[in-house]
């Protein structure tokens, strides 16, 4: 069970148990919606920008333990640092959960934890959900905030 | 069959049925998963192959490769035999009077798609209704509402109970002169239940729709009579059933078919061609456009000689006293919720484990051997009625035991312990 000791850490556990930023932002300058159709995984993101720094980040939603605790630590992750800079972090920590076992990757604190998702291909998409909608709704924080009711929700399929 | 094959014998008298016999008949149960015997459970979603399927396919490339019905030598004359064979074994064994009736498909999406765009694109027009069910398969939901959105006609949705059963009553107040076609699941995959769809279709023909039933789940269980249940049409897919993916099986009422426009175009589906005017072959091979699974239907008719060949009632009794046992045993694990409790049900067994979501379940599960299904099993209306995201499925084929469940149940344990 070495491997999914891997895959559970106690750090994500402990976010999906209590995850971090669970709550809704009402004044939120983006919102975005994400679904991960395989699982039935769904979020809501919420970020509060300030120009180009996110100030604050939320979510709300049902989803795996991966998934959740992702989405717990990726807003405390993202929160004070720059769009550029969220994305940037995204793409190290895709990387991380893609990259082959075995092989070195990036320290990315406490995303490291995640590094045993890659053991696991069929869990990727828990892992990455919670990102994919951070990046959609960075890239149109404007048009979020008109549409996000109706804004066609992120999917990882 | 038996002669007393319609008297229900009482559980204890059950004729014996060689589980391990079986189980000797299937050659990947016999893997090791992440280093652990295999469990499988997931026979709803694929069932697995026995070694008379695997040698048939192997078979026919060995010994027969050519393509069918199109060609004059020893080669072509053997696949076309084949292939011909499947369908007459397809017929006996839905109990089809006429093997013409027997439409050869890529399964059961296919078939449905094939019924909704030729039958339901000619006959329906605005105002008119089809009929399904909360239950249904996203296979049969998304054909009827691309056919709908093409000639306006209206989806209507029979609602189920909180066991998951169809409401009959609603059933029936639904059903008027506008339902032109009712589209039903025999047994769902989400849950089980088994519809009745033979007083369904009676009701149904009452108000003058045409009926047809999805039977992807009934066949790897069921003992099928398309003539007893006086349905229209009836699909399903040979990989649920033994068989190899990639194809399956439409029954259709000779009528009917005789009268359907063809769905594709291309070789074999006609008689006669010139640009001024193209003359389709008769059925089934109207509907039969191109060169099919050739492999695939021979590998599944030999999955419907292997299912012809076990006593199905005893097969059936195996199958129900598992699933008995594992909800029995699912449910006294603490914080179980069972999803589906029709009173007839067959093959699935969904739930959840309070505190570890049905995907963290799937991985831990895994990582034992145990494979299960766990999310929407493709059926999304049936998750929102319970208003939940997902379950976990167990799913049963005759080769499962009682052993494949204390391991499951010991699996939830592992579950419980992790997400404690
Ligand atoms: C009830 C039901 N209908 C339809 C289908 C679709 O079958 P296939 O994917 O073989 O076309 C399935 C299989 O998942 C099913 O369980």
């Amino acid at each position: 069970m070495t491997e999914l000791n891997d895959l559970y850490q106690e750090v994500i556990l402990d976010h999906n148990r209590r995850p971090h930023n669970f709550r809704v932002i009402d004044a939120a300058s983006a919102k975005q919606e994400g679904y991960n159709p395989l699982c039935g995984d769904r979020l809501t993101l919420y970020l509060t920008l300030d120009g180009n720094v996110i100030k604050d980040a939320a979510f709300q939603g049902s989803g795996c333990a991966i998934s959740k605790a992702s989405a717990s630590l990726m807003t405390d992750a993202v929160k004070g640092k720059s769009v550029t800079e969220a994305r940037q972090l995204f793409e190290q920590f895709h990387a991380m959960i893609t990259s082959e076992p075995g092989t070195p990757s990036d320290d990315l604190g406490k995303l490291s934890v995640f590094a045993g998702v890659r053991e696991f291909p069929t869990r990727i998409k828990c892992a990455s959900l919670a990102w994919h909608t951070m990046k959609a709704a960075v890239a149109h924080p404007s048009t979020a905030l008109r549409a996000s009711e109706t804004d066609a929700p992120v999917s990882t399929e | 069959m038996t002669p007393t094959a319609h008297v229900p014998r009482p559980r204890s008298h059950a004729p014996a049925f060689d589980v391990a016999k079986v189980r000797a008949d299937f050659p990947i149960l016999s893997e090791l998963v992440h280093g652990k015997p295999l469990v499988y459970l997931d026979s709803a979603n694929t069932s697995q192959k026995p070694l008379s399927v695997i040698r048939a396919t192997d078979d026919y490339y060995r010994h027969a490769n050519a393509n069918i019905h199109r060609a004059t030598h020893l080669l072509s004359e053997r696949a076309t035999g084949l292939y011909e064979g499947s369908r007459k074994k397809a017929a006996k064994f839905l109990n089809a009077a006429d093997p013409h009736t027997i439409v050869l498909t890529k399964g059961t999406t296919d078939g449905i798609n094939l019924v909704a765009q030729s039958y339901g694109r000619s006959v329906l027009k605005p105002g008119d209704e089809i009929l399904l069910s909360w239950l249904e398969h996203h296979s049969n939901i998304v054909p009827w509402q691309l056919v709908a959105e093409q000639t306006g006609a209206a989806i209507k949705v029979v609602p189920i109970n909180d066991l998951g059963e169809i409401d009959p009553e609603e059933y029936v107040r639904l059903l008027s002169p506008r339902t032109k076609i009712v589209a039903v699941g025999h047994v769902s995959n989400a849950l089980g239940t088994i519809n009745p769809i033979k007083a369904m279709i009676a009701q149904a023909h009452a108000h003058g729709a045409v009926v047809l039933v999805d039977g992807a789940q009934a066949a790897p269980h069921l003992v099928i009579d398309v003539q007893d249940l006086d349905c229209d049409f009836y699909v399903l897919s040979s990989h649920k059933m033994f068989g190899p993916t990639g194809t399956g099986v439409l029954y259709g009422r000779k009528q009917l078919l005789e009268a359907m426009p063809p769905y594709q175009g291309g070789g074999d589906m006609i008689s006669n061609v010139t640009f001024e005017k193209t003359l389709y072959n008769q059925i089934p091979y109207k509907f039969e456009a191109g060169t099919p699974n050739i492999a695939g239907v021979a590998g599944f008719g030999a999955a419907i000689d292997y299912l012809m060949s076990l006593d199905r009632e005893a097969a059936l009794a195996h199958e129900d006293a598992v699933l008995e046992y594992a909800t029995a045993r699912v449910r006294e694990i603490p914080g179980v919720r069972i999803i589906g409790e029709a009173r007839h049900k067959t093959g699935v067994l969904s739930f959840l484990l309070e505190g570890a979501h049905p995907h963290d379940a799937g991985t831990v599960l895994d990582q034992q051997g145990i494979a299960v299904r766990t999310g929407q099993h493709c059926a999304q209306p049936v998750m929102d009625k319970f208003c939940i995201p997902a379950t976990i499925r167990a799913s049963l084929a005759i080769y499962n035991t009682r052993e494949d469940i204390d391991a499951l149940v010991r699996g939830l344990h592992k579950v419980r312990e992790v997400f404690a």
